[in-house]
């Protein structure tokens, strides 16, 4: 049995990645983020005007430009099932809700990730003007891979609200950027519930960890979040007694 | 092999399905035969486990829905309404995956179902640039890949041409022979075709549950002649008509402006076709066309369905 649902959870992975390989969303979607974080990286880093070897700036920046770019990638997993009524299709094979939501999950995390790969060319770009300190530059990388995870499974949560693609996206936005948002909100709050608050955002977690330093509190958050988030969907999605 | 016990259904404050409760044995092709909106449509995706019930039991084979969907879901093969498939897949990466998470083996079925519902010219084509009848072709393989124990359908031939219609209903015949096969339709003479039972449903409601033959016999077989003349008026030709016997009415039928054309009403199933000829043949008309229809199914659909209007 459970043989079998990871089968399953691999085959609908599969096929949420066919499709986005297969339509031009992955490369639009590509060119948007590259022109994004180049843009941070090549016109607003001090990487020309101060000649820092480093990707400081780029990763300060991802959470705010993944907010924006992962409720695109995920808007669609559940919304356009729900708008073209495949999900009837989908849901009387013999798969579980869960087998179907952590399957579109790997997906989302698997596309964010590999829309990550061509921005080693920063990487690259870093290390032929001087050396760079790796340490903070894997950090940033691994970081961003748990960001990628953690807002994929907030924007299917989003998906699956809705059948409308463009109010999910909305709403995945919503979430990412207000979990990106609050650290730097934080002055306008009382001493005491800073840093309450602060440890709610992702920002915080993922600098400790872009820094360099892999905490397991840190890796705990980022878990917490998706777990919640699956399990957010899977409440929803096993509504039965709903039309769609 | 399916049985459902007082099955209510209700959305919100409209109630889809009212309390009804039906048993289909193995092997029986089985009509679901209603007006729009009667609740054929949520009795099948209650079937297929896509759907909960408000209250009321169902189970499919030996497992209860409620309690184990996904076995229910491996046995049974389910063609919804409006056929929706993955637009951006091509038929082979559909087939392909639904074959997979079916837990059948890569070379399995596949080539043998696109085949049988003759699809395999269009396997390198995206579903969504399919015209309707191959995408209903491409989802009747999709219910059908896995080789279903019961097969549900719901409307398997609407917008089909006529060729296809035929050919589908002959696969639905084929495999209802070992398999269970349920269908709805809003169309009677599809019933006739294709279905042993048929299950009459109004407003979410049961009116009519038995054999097709059955149900003629005992509402009474209404048969129609349809004649077209030459060489009378109208009025001739009925009251030469209305003299024969097993004659309750003559009526004035459709037919081309030329001709005369009369509707004759029976009685009984008796035969009246010899004497019209012989009519015709003394008077010196000539008779163009002679049809004799059952309406059998028609007339008890329409009396058990619009509350004696008609």
């Amino acid at each position: 049995m459970k043989d079998n649902a990871m089968n399953n959870i691999l085959e609908i992975a599969k096929k949420e990645l066919l499709v986005y390989f297969t339509t031009p969303i992955a490369y639009i979607l590509f060119s948007a983020f590259l022109l994004c974080t180049g843009f941070y990286f090549f016109i607003l880093s001090p990487f020309f005007f101060f000649r820092q070897a480093e990707l400081r700036e780029f990763f300060h920046a991802l959470p705010a430009i993944f907010s924006i770019a992962i409720p695109a990638v995920t808007m669609r997993l559940f919304s356009e099932e729900k708008h073209s009524g495949s999900l009837e299709i989908l849901m009387t094979l013999p798969v579980t809700h869960y087998e179907v939501i952590i399957g579109k999950f790997f997906a989302a995390t698997a596309f964010s990730s590999i829309m990550l790969i061509p921005t080693l060319i920063y990487v690259i770009t870093v290390m032929m003007v001087g050396s760079p300190d790796f340490g903070p530059i894997v950090g940033g990388y691994v970081g961003a891979v748990f960001l990628a995870a953690t807002f994929s499974a907030i924007g299917i949560f989003a998906s699956s609200m809705t059948k409308n693609q463009i109010i999910a996206f909305i709403i995945g936005v919503a979430i990412c950027l207000t979990l990106t948002l609050i650290d730097y909100f934080l002055f306008f709050l009382p001493d005491k519930l800073v840093s309450f608050f602060q440890h709610l955002g992702v920002n915080y977690h993922f600098r400790n960890i872009a820094r360099g330093i892999v905490d397991s509190r840190d890796i705990v958050y980022f878990l917490s979040v998706i777990a919640l988030a699956i399990m957010g969907t899977e409440r929803i999605t096993s509504d039965r007694s709903r039309v769609l | 092999m399916i049985s459902v016990s007082n099955l209510t259904k209700k959305f919100g404050n409209v109630i889809a399905v009212n309390n009804i409760s039906f048993t289909v044995r193995k092997g029986e092709i089985t009509g679901l035969l209603g007006p729009n909106g009667a609740g054929k449509t949520t009795t099948m995706r209650i079937l297929t486990g896509f759907l909960a019930p408000t209250s009321g039991i169902v189970s499919v084979g030996n497992y209860r829905i409620d309690e184990n969907p996904t076995e229910v879901k491996r046995i049974v093969g389910y063609l919804p309404e409006s056929v929706p498939i993955y637009g951006d897949l091509t038929v082979y990466d559909y087939l392909m995956f639904v074959q997979k998470l079916r837990g059948i083996s890569p070379n399995g079925r596949l080539k043998q179902t696109a085949e049988l519902c003759g699809i395999l010219d269009v396997m390198d084509k995206k579903v969504g640039e399919l015209s309707k009848g191959y995408r209903q072709r491409v989802g009747l393989a999709h219910a059908l890949i896995h080789d279903p124990e019961v097969l549900i359908l719901d409307e398997p031939t609407s917008g089909l041409d006529p060729n296809q219609i035929v050919e589908i209903r002959n696969i639905i015949k084929e495999i209802g022979k070992k398999k269970t096969v349920i269908l709805s339709t809003h169309i009677l003479p599809e019933v006739e075709a294709t279905c042993e039972r048929v299950i009459i449903i109004n407003k979410g409601e049961i009116v009519q549950d038995g054999l097709v033959g059955q149900l003629k016999t005992s509402f009474g077989n209404e048969t129609v002649v349809k004649i077209s003349v030459k060489g009378c008026t109208e009025q001739e030709l009925a009251s030469a008509l209305s003299s024969l016997v097993g004659v309750r009415e003559v009526r004035r039928g459709e037919g081309a402006p030329d001709l005369v054309s009369v509707e004759v009403r029976l009685f009984s199933n008796t035969e009246i076709r010899p004497e019209i000829f012989r009519i015709c043949v003394e008077k010196g008309w000539v008779l163009y066309e002679m049809k004799r229809e059952s309406f059998a199914l028609e007339n008890i659909f329409r009396e058990l369905t619009m509350g004696g209007e008609s």
